[in-house]
């Protein structure tokens, strides 16, 4: 099976203030393209399950695999450059640096990378800031715009350096309907059309009812992965 | 190949939009540097000058023959009685002369050695200095003017006249400034000295000199070598005193050790003689340095302290930064490099106000009696401070940024994100 990400038996532990075993033997995949959603109470364990995804956290037991190949254990600056270039992230909390511009702020991710020219990269930000609708902000301090649009402006962000996966922590969480909406759609828009997959945690019934899939889970464990409108890569 | 460009670019923007904090730190570090080029070039341009006032003038080993007791009386030598103990009561020296045996020889013989730079012979001799019904008694010192002026910057203390006219003018004399003084002699007047023989003799005032020490000012006059020794009825081979210049003061009292047990002379050095001025130049340099380190520490932990609140202050930048790509080394960089831009920038701006003000305190008038020829204040414009000042600078505020920037570095992404 081609996953491009996945969870092999991943187990994860906090020791403060007590032993506490958070995440469960969680094993699954994702497929190129799917749109996959995480459901769950709070406090079941999905942020935590995300960070270790993503990369970013590397304290667990299991395996995790990218592309077919295993990350677990990897250096944190090898685990920081495949962040940089097949991960995009998008946080719960808008998280952009307010002291830079828009267009600084989505142009960043790709000065670290360095594959491009700074022309070429300025070039792909505003086409990315074009793509999300917000263009005209590119020359707006981060800290001058609406929560709504920081939502789309990190969006920009993760898409940057046209990564294999997308992961977003109740990335809706803030933006009332319509915003929730329009971030749908734009998600939407990029697993059908770039063929990116999406791994969105989210508490929003009608949200994750139009994704391809919905892992739910409950006290650190999956309770089960359905294949809810059905997975487009078999089609 | 590193990205330095977007490194130095959040750098830039961290700096500028804390424009204050920013501010602060680097006036630190001016203020660090500048005040120890000050003092540097201050304390080290006063301590050159009271080099010149009194190393520069003093021989660095000056020989003579001293009057005094023979440490053996001949009841010491006696074999027969040596066991016992022999008392002598009223010791008196034996009557000798002051004249160096056989000097000429003796002075072409420590020219030859490759560590003296210069010998200037001498004859001191006590006299009355008489004018009208005025007395005075005093010392006449006989010299080669052009030696003196050579060896020890003779020339630095003549306020009228010149060393030259000593030895153009016939029985010309150079008096010091408290005798024309006391006196009222001026330049072109003439003056009679009388030796302890008994002669008298008339000399022409040729100049005036000021040493800035009263004693030596009162009393004390020169005169060519060849006048000194017909003052006293000698011949050329008179000498009293002979003073050595070295080129490396350090060998003076190895030297002088050597010479007085060799040849049956007194012999002083430099150092001996003015162990107390050494002293002094070294506390003074300890004073500068302390001062100047003091102050570059409290600027480094002024930097310390902005850094570590700014990365504080950043936790959510360092988080989006780490979880977007950048590495931890990323980070460290980042903030290191803002240490390094505050102290480039403070240490460039403290060594051009440290010179600035040095330019002014070196035009400022600055009148001593001791040294008649300098006017303004002493400044040493040694490259080496400004060198000095901007490596520490670079250096305390590269340890400054280190420790926070570390800490960065170290920050873990998911605990601030989860923290939100
Ligand atoms: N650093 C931590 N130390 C101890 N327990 C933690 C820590 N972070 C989260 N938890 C606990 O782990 C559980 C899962 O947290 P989280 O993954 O944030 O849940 P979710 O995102 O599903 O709401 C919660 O019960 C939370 O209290
Ligand atoms: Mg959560």
């Amino acid at each position: 099976m081609e996953y491009i990400l996945e969870a092999k038996k991943v187990n994860k532990y906090f020791r403060n203030p007590v032993l506490f075993h958070v995440l469960k033997d969680i094993s699954f995949g994702i497929r190129p393209g799917e749109f996959t959603s995480i459901m769950g109470k709070s406090g079941c364990g999905k942020s935590t399950l995300l960070y270790i995804l993503s990369t970013m956290d590397t304290d667990y037991e299991g395996e995790l695999l990218l592309n077919n190949t295993k990350v677990t254990g990897r250096p944190r600056a090898e685990l920081a450059y495949i962040r940089n270039q097949q991960i995009g992230f998008v946080f719960q909390f808008h998280y952009l640096l307010p002291e830079f511009s828009v267009l600084d702020n989505v142009m960043l991710p790709a000065r670290k990378l360095g594959t491009k020219s700074y022309k070429q990269i300025k070039m792909d930000a505003m086409e990315k800031l074009d793509l999300l609708g917000i263009k005209d902000q590119a020359h707006k301090k981060a800290s001058m715009i609406s929560g709504g649009q920081k939502q789309r402006v990190s969006i920009a962000r993760a898409l940057i350096n046209n990564p294999k996966i997308i992961m977003g922590d109740e990335p809706t969480g803030n933006l009332d309907s319509k915003n929730a909406e329009n971030v749908f759609n734009i998600f939407k828009d990029l697993s059908v059309e770039k063929n990116l997959s999406l791994l969105i945690v989210t508490h929003d019934m009608d949200f994750a009812k139009k994704t391809d899939r919905i892992i739910e889970m409950a006290d650190g464990e999956i309770l089960h992965s359905n294949a809810l409108a059905g997975v487009r890569s078999e089609e | 190949m590193y990205k330095f460009k977007v490194i130095f670019d959040i750098t830039r923007t961290h700096l500028s939009s804390r424009i204050k904090q920013t501010g602060t730190a680097t006036l630190g570090v001016t203020f660090g540097i500048g005040t120890y080029i000050i003092m540097m070039s201050f304390m080290t341009g006063l301590n050159g000058m009271l080099d010149d006032l009194i190393l520069n003038r003093t021989p660095h080993i000056h020989l003579y023959n001293e009057i005094k007791p023979s440490e053996k009386q001949p009841v010491d030598l006696h074999q027969k009685i040596q066991q016992s103990l022999n008392v002598v009561h009223s010791v008196k020296p034996k009557k000798s002369q002051l004249r160096i045996h056989n000097a000429l020889p003796l002075i072409s013989h420590l020219k030859d050695d490759p560590r003296v730079k210069g010998i200037s012979p001498q004859i001191v001799a006590k006299v009355f200095y008489l004018a009208g019904s005025n007395e005075l008694n005093g010392v006449i010192n006989g010299i080669h003017p052009l030696e003196e002026v050579r060896l020890f910057n003779f020339d630095n203390y003549i306020i009228e006249g010149r060393p030259e006219d000593l030895i153009k003018t016939r029985n010309g004399i150079l008096i010091g400034a408290g005798i024309a003084d006391k006196m009222s002699l001026s330049t072109g007047d003439r003056i009679q000295v009388s030796t302890t023989t008994g002669g008298i003799f008339p000399l022409k005032i040729v100049g005036i000199f000021q040493s800035g020490l009263g004693d030596i000012d009162n009393i004390q006059s020169y005169v060519n070598l060849k006048t000194a020794q017909q003052l006293l009825g000698e011949g050329n081979s008179y000498i009293t005193d002979i003073n050595i210049k070295l080129w490396d003061m350090e060998n003076a009292f190895e030297m002088s050790e050597a010479i007085g047990r060799q040849f049956n002379l007194t012999a002083i050095d430099a150092k001996t003689a003015n162990a107390q001025f050494e002293t002094g130049t070294s506390i003074r340099n300890l004073i500068s340095y302390s001062v100047s380190i003091t102050l570059l520490i409290v600027a480094g932990f002024g930097i310390y302290n902005i850094l570590n609140m700014l990365i504080y202050e950043k936790m959510n930048d360092i988080a989006i930064l780490k979880a977007t790509g950048f590495s931890g080394f990323d980070v460290k960089m980042i903030f290191i490099s803002q240490a390094v831009i505050i102290g480039l920038v403070g240490g460039i701006l403290g060594l051009l106000i440290g010179y600035v003000v040095s330019v002014l305190i070196s035009q400022a008038p600055f009148e001593t009696e001791a040294l008649p020829t300098i006017t303004t204040y002493p400044v040493n414009f040694d490259p080496n401070f400004y060198i000095t000042g901007i490596i520490f600078a670079m250096v305390s505020t590269f340890l400054a940024g280190y420790l926070p920037a570390r800490k960065a570095q170290k920050i873990d992404p998911v605990e601030i994100i989860r923290g939100q």
